[in-house]
């Protein structure tokens, strides 16, 4: 893989085609992964059911923007751009969730 | 089909700001920024109001109204699950239709699978299928019994998939017009900044699913 960055366009090179076939199957293998763990009643009941859900959702979430959004090879300021509103959002849910969920 | 990697030669008609980027794709990716937070309150809204409904329909239990009329569980995980599956496809395509842009003319790069056109299309059909699928699911719930008047899961479900539902199908109508310039005039290298930020967009729509996924259809 070339991460080089060409200075005058400022544009950095991309994954190759066999990177993106196993980001494609990563995702698939997450994917069947989560909708197995939601068939599996004891699994469900137990204390790593939800846990183990969220993180493999943050993986695919990662993996789908570092890879096929290029934001791991390209300029920092699209990263700026993007994870500045994602952890607004993110803080913004938590407080929400922690506020009203507790007057339930 | 050739490495994806490399054909970064500037394009002529290239719209550079002081950073030295693209100003387009700063505008794309600040767009985006901006619907990470319009998700985001959806998303926290359908959150805040789950296990909340009087009523039922519910989307992971059986309930039974005081007529003594029966419901299943409303959401239906197999069908959802292949849905999920098209629009992670549909990304991929989208990656290749990009590269066989950026690549046009390189050697290596002919034949089908090196042809924009071709993955340009499979993307776009891609969401094609996946909006069959949410009518279908929406057309399904409302035989069930479940509307956006129904119950507050009916009220935050619809409108948090609606409003992904509607940016999947500005999503297919951008490819489509790229497809249509593709077969007027064809796509090139110097284009390939036009397709990335329809790709952006695209990848977006597909992470906001990625959430919507797990947070709405599998944790019960």
């Amino acid at each position: 893989m070339s991460t080089t960055r060409d200075d005058a366009t400022h544009e950095p090179a991309h994954p190759t085609w066999p990177q993106y076939r196993w980001v494609a199957l990563w995702l698939v293998v997450l994917t069947v992964l989560e909708v197995w763990a939601y068939y599996m009643p004891a699994f469900v009941a137990s204390r790593a059911f939800l846990p183990s859900l969220l993180a493999m959702m943050a993986a695919k979430f990662s993996i789908v923007v570092a890879f096929y959004m290029h934001l791991k090879y390209d300029h920092r300021l699209f990263r700026k751009l993007f994870l500045g509103p994602l952890v607004i959002a993110g803080v913004t849910m938590v407080a929400f969730l922690l506020l009203l969920k507790a007057r339930a | 089909m050739t490495s994806v990697a490399g054909a970064h030669v500037a394009p002529p008609l290239a719209h550079h700001t002081t950073t030295g980027l693209d100003h387009r794709k700063i505008a794309v990716w600040a767009f985006i920024g901006s619907e990470c937070m319009l998700f985001g309150s959806l998303i926290s809204t359908y959150l805040i109001y789950k296990g909340r409904s009087v009523v039922g329909p519910f989307p992971h239990a059986a309930w039974t109204s005081p007529a003594g009329q029966v419901f299943k569980p409303i959401l239906n995980i197999p069908v959802t699950s292949v849905s999920t599956f098209v629009l992670l496809m549909s990304s991929l395509f989208m990656v290749l239709a990009l590269a066989a842009v950026e690549n046009k003319g390189a050697r290596g790069n002919e034949g089908v699978l090196g042809s924009s056109k071709v993955w340009l299309l499979a993307t776009a059909l891609a969401g094609m299928t996946f909006l069959g699928f949410q009518a279908y699911e929406f057309t399904t719930f409302v035989h069930e019994g479940l509307t956006i008047r129904t119950n507050l899961f009916g009220t935050t479900f619809f409108t948090l998939t609606g409003f992904h539902g509607a940016h999947v199908a500005v999503g297919v109508l951008w490819l489509l017009s790229l497809l249509v310039i593709d077969l007027k005039r064809g796509l090139g290298p110097r284009d390939a900044i036009i397709v990335d930020i329809a790709a952006l967009y695209w990848h977006f729509v597909d992470v906001v699913w990625i959430l919507i996924f797990t947070l709405v259809y599998l944790i019960r």
